[in-house]
C-alpha cells in the first residue's frame, strides 16, 4: 500500500488523530530513509567498480564518481582484458587467460553443485521416508553424520588433501576441486531437501505404491517433479558457495585448472594505480552470480528460508 | 509407509549368491590393490602403479559393488538403502579418511618441499603449537570475530523488519540487499578493501577525510584494521542471516504483524514482548549457522591483509594457509588444523547443548 492511501484510510480526523498523522508520516521517512541508505551501501561498491573499469589514472586519483559528469568513460579496463568493442575481434593472451578461468569455474561450480544435490536428494527423501538400521546407527545418527560435515572448517581438510591428491595425481584438476566442492556444499542440499521433502504429503507416495510403483518409481515419476522447484534452490545456493570458492582453488590448482577467483586474486597483488583493469576483472568475476541474483532472487531466498524456518 | 513392505518379497537363494560374490569379489580387489600398492611405495616389492590413482578407482567399483550387491541381497529394504549409500560412501571417502590421515600427517615432521619426506615426530607438533604465540593470537582474533556477529545480527534484523514493514518496491529492495551475498569474496576484498578503502584515493578514505579523520588508514593499526575486515565481512553476510530472518518473520501469525503496523509508535515495547521471543527459534537457527560460516573465514583475510599487521587480523584459517604458503610445513599446519576442530566440536557442542537446555526451558 503506497504512502497516501495509508494515510486516505484513516478515520475522521481529531487532534489526536492528525498527531498520529504526522507519526505515521515521520515513520515512514524514516523506514524509508533507511531503506535507501542500506541500499546505497550495497549498491556503491558495485557501481563504484563497474565505474572504474572506465577510468583512465587522473580519474582514478581525483576521485570523479559519475561519468559523462565527472570524467568521459574510456574502455580502458575491459581493453586491458581483451573485451572491449575494438579489441574483441583481435587476439589476446590476457582475453584467452581470463576466459580459460571462467570456464574452469563455470565447469567446476555447475559440476559440483549438481553432484550435490543429486547425491544430497536422494540421500534427504531416504532419511525423511525411510527407517534404517545399522546396528545402532539410525536415522537421526545417520542426519546428524551428514549435518555435522557444516562445522569441519575447510581448512582441516586442506592440507590432507593437498597430499592425497598429490598421491592420486588429482592435484590442479578439475574433477579433483568438483568432487571437494560437491563434499562442501553436500550438507547443505540435505539440510535443505529435508524439509523440502516433508512438506510432501505422503499420501501421494502410498497412492504411487498402490499402483505398483516401486520406491524408485514414485521418486522419480511423482516426488521428484513436486520438488524440483527446491532442488533448483538448493542448486542455485551451491552454485553461489562453489563460484565463489576460493581456499580449496587457491592451495589445489595451479595451471590447469585455476579458478576466476584465483585468477582475481592473484591479480590484486600488483601495486600502482592500474585500477581500471582490475575493476574489469572483478566486474567481470561477479557478473554472472549479480545477474543470477536479480533474476533467481526468489530461489535463493527461498533455499535459505526452507532452512530457517520449521 | 516406512515399515509395511520390509521383508515380505521372497528373494531367491541364487540372487542373494550373486550379491555376496559381487560384493566379496569387489572388497578382495580394494584390499589386495591397498596392499599391493602399499606395499610397492615402502619398496618392498616392484611391481605396481605411479600414483595411487587405481585405488580410488577399485574404490570406487567397489562402492558400486556394494550398492548393487546389496539390492540383490536385501531386495526392497537394498531399494531404500539405495537412497542414502551413494551419499554415505561419497562423505566417508572424502571425510572420514582424510581426517584419519590428517592425524596421522599431524605427527610427522612433513615438509613438502623437503627432499627427505616425512619423519615420525609425535607430539613435537603439538608442543611447538603451545608456544605458538601467533596461532593463539589468530584464535583469539576468531572471538572477536565471532563477537562481530552480534552487531551482523542486530542489523540484520534491523533490515528483515524494514523490509517486512509495509514499502512499496519490496521486491526491488529485497534484490538489492540480497546483492552483497552474491559477490565472491575475492572480488569484494578488491572493491571493497583494495581500492574503496585505499588509503589514497579511495572514496571511502576521502569520506573520512572530509569527516575529520586525518591519516584515514584502514589497515595500517590493529584494532582498525581488524575493524575494517569485520566491516567487509559483515558486508557480504549480512544479507545471508537478513534473509533467514525475514522469512521468520514472514511465517509470524498475521495478527502479530499487523497489530506491529497499526500502532507505530509503540513499535518498540510490541517488538521487545512479543515479536523478538517469537523470533528465537530463528534468530538462533540464523546464528548459528553463521558462527559456523564465520569459522571458515579467510579470503578477505588473505587477499585485504594477509593477516597484518603483525597478525592483529588473522584467522586460524587464513593463519594457516600462510604457514603452507610460506614454509610448505604440512605436518605443522595439520596439527594446527585439528587442535582447531577439536576446539570448534567442543565449544560447538557445548553451545548446542546450552541452546537447546535453554530453549526448552523458555518454551
Amino acid at each position: 500500500m503506497s504512502l497516501l492511501g495509508h494515510i486516505n484510510f484513516l478515520p475522521k480526523k481529531t487532534v489526536s488523530d492528525s498527531y498520529r498523522g504526522v507519526n505515521i508520516i515521520v515513520y515512514r521517512i524514516l523506514i524509508y530513509s533507511a531503506l535507501l541508505f542500506w541500499a546505497f551501501l550495497c549498491l556503491f561498491p558495485i557501481y563504484w567498480t563497474i565505474t572504474t573499469s572506465f577510468k583512465t589514472a587522473v580519474n582514478v586519483t581525483q576521485g570523479h564518481l559519475i561519468p559523462w559528469v565527472d570524467f568521459v568513460p574510456k574502455w580502458i579496463g575491459f581493453r586491458s582484458l581483451g573485451l572491449s568493442p575494438e579489441t574483441f575481434f583481435q587476439i589476446s593472451t590476457v582475453r584467452d587467460e581470463f576466459v580459460k578461468r571462467f570456464v574452469n569455474s563455470v565447469i567446476t561450480s555447475t559440476s559440483a553443485s549438481i553432484l550435490a544435490v543429486m547425491l544430497g536428494s536422494l540421500a534427504a527423501y531416504g532419511l525423511s521416508r525411510f527407517e534404517y538400521k545399522l546396528g545402532f546407527i539410525k536415522n537421526t545418527d545417520i542426519s546428524f553424520f551428514f549435518l555435522s560435515q557444516m562445522i569441519l572448517p575447510p581448512v582441516v581438510l586442506a592440507l590432507p588433501f593437498l597430499v592425497l591428491y598429490r598421491e592420486l595425481a588429482l592435484l590442479d584438476t578439475t574433477i579433483g576441486l568438483v568432487m571437494l566442492y560437491g563434499l562442501m556444499v553436500l550438507p547443505i542440499v540435505i539440510w535443505i531437501m529435508r524439509d523440502q521433502f516433508s512438506t510432501i504429503p505422503i499420501e501421494l507416495e502410498e497412492a504411487g505404491l498402490v499402483d505398483g510403483l516401486s520406491v524408485w518409481g514414485v521418486f522419480l515419476r511423482i516426488v521428484l517433479p513436486i520438488s524440483f522447484p527446491g532442488m533448483v534452490a538448493a542448486f542455485i545456493l551451491c552454485l553461489v558457495l562453489t563460484w565463489n570458492e576460493y581456499f580449496f582453488a587457491a592451495l589445489l590448482t595451479s595451471a590447469d585448472a585455476k579458478t576466476l577467483p584465483v585468477m582475481v586474486a592473484s591479480q590484486t597483488g600488483s601495486q600502482g594505480i592500474n585500477w581500471w583493469s582490475m575493476a574489469a576483472l572483478s566486474t567481470a568475476a561477479i557478473a554472472p552470480l549479480a545477474i543470477i541474483g536479480v533474476f533467481l532472487e526468489s530461489y535463493i531466498v527461498k533455499g535459505l528460508s526452507t532452512g530457517a524456518v520449521k | 509407509m516406512t515399515s509395511t513392505y520390509v521383508g515380505t518379497d521372497h528373494i531367491p537363494p541364487k540372487r542373494k549368491a550373486i550379491g555376496q560374490a559381487m560384493i566379496l569379489i569387489a572388497t578382495i580387489l580394494l584390499v589386495a590393490l591397498f596392499i599391493t600398492q602399499t606395499l610397492f611405495k615402502a619398496g618392498n616389492i616392484a611391481a605396481g602403479f605411479e600414483n595411487w590413482r587405481p585405488v580410488l578407482y577399485a574404490y570406487l567399483i567397489w562402492s558400486i559393488a556394494l550398492c548393487w550387491g546389496i539390492t540383490l541381497i536385501k531386495g526392497e529394504r537394498g531399494h531404500r538403502a539405495l537412497f542414502v549409500l551413494p551419499a554415505f560412501l561419497f562423505t566417508i571417502a572424502m571425510v572420514i579418511f582424510p581426517l584419519i590421515f590428517s592425524v596421522y600427517i599431524s605427527l610427522h615432521d612433513w615438509n613438502l618441499s623437503a627432499f627427505d619426506g616425512q619423519k615420525f615426530n609425535g607430539i613435537d607438533n603439538f608442543i611447538a603449537l603451545l608456544e605458538d604465540t601467533y596461532y593463539w593470537n589468530s584464535m583469539l582474533n576468531m572471538v572477536y570475530y565471532l563477537i562481530a556477529i552480534l552487531f551482523e545480527y542486530a542489523i540484520a534484523f534491523g533490515l528483515a523488519l524494514l523490509l517486512n514493514a509495509q514499502i512499496v518496491a519490496r521486491k526491488f529492495f529485497r534484490v538489492v540487499f540480497l546483492m552483497p551475498l552474491m559477490l565472491s569474496p575475492v572480488a569484494v576484498s578488491w572493491m571493497l578493501g583494495k581500492s574503496l578503502m585505499e588509503y589514497r584515493f579511495g572514496p571511502a578514505a576521502s569520506l573520512a577525510r572530509q569527516l575529520g579523520w586525518e591519516s584515514p588508514a584502514f589497515f595500517s593499526t590493529p584494532e582498525i584494521a581488524r575493524l575494517s575486515i569485520m566491516i567487509l565481512d559483515a558486508w557480504t553476510f549480512i544479507p545471508f542471516m537478513m534473509i533467514m530472518l525475514l522469512a521468520g518473520l514472514q511465517a509470524l501469525p498475521k495478527e502479530v504483524n499487523e497489530a506491529a503496523r497499526i500502532d507505530g509508535a509503540n513499535n518498540w515495547q510490541h517488538f521487545w514482548n512479543i515479536t523478538f521471543p517469537l523470533m528465537l527459534p530463528v534468530s538462533i537457527t540464523a546464528t548459528v549457522i553463521r558462527i559456523i560460516f564465520k569459522l571458515k573465514l579467510a579470503d578477505i583475510v588473505i587477499n585485504v591483509t594477509s593477516g597484518g599487521p603483525g597478525g592483529a587480523t588473522d584467522t586460524v584459517t587464513s593463519f594457516i594457509f600462510r604457514e603452507y604458503r610460506d614454509r610448505s610445513n604440512v605436518g605443522y599446519g595439520t596439527m594446527m588444523a585439528v587442535v582447531f576442530l577439536i576446539i570448534i566440536i567442543i565449544l560447538m557442542t557445548a553451545l548446542l547443548n546450552l541452546l537447546n537446555r535453554w530453549m526448552s526451558k523458555v518454551t
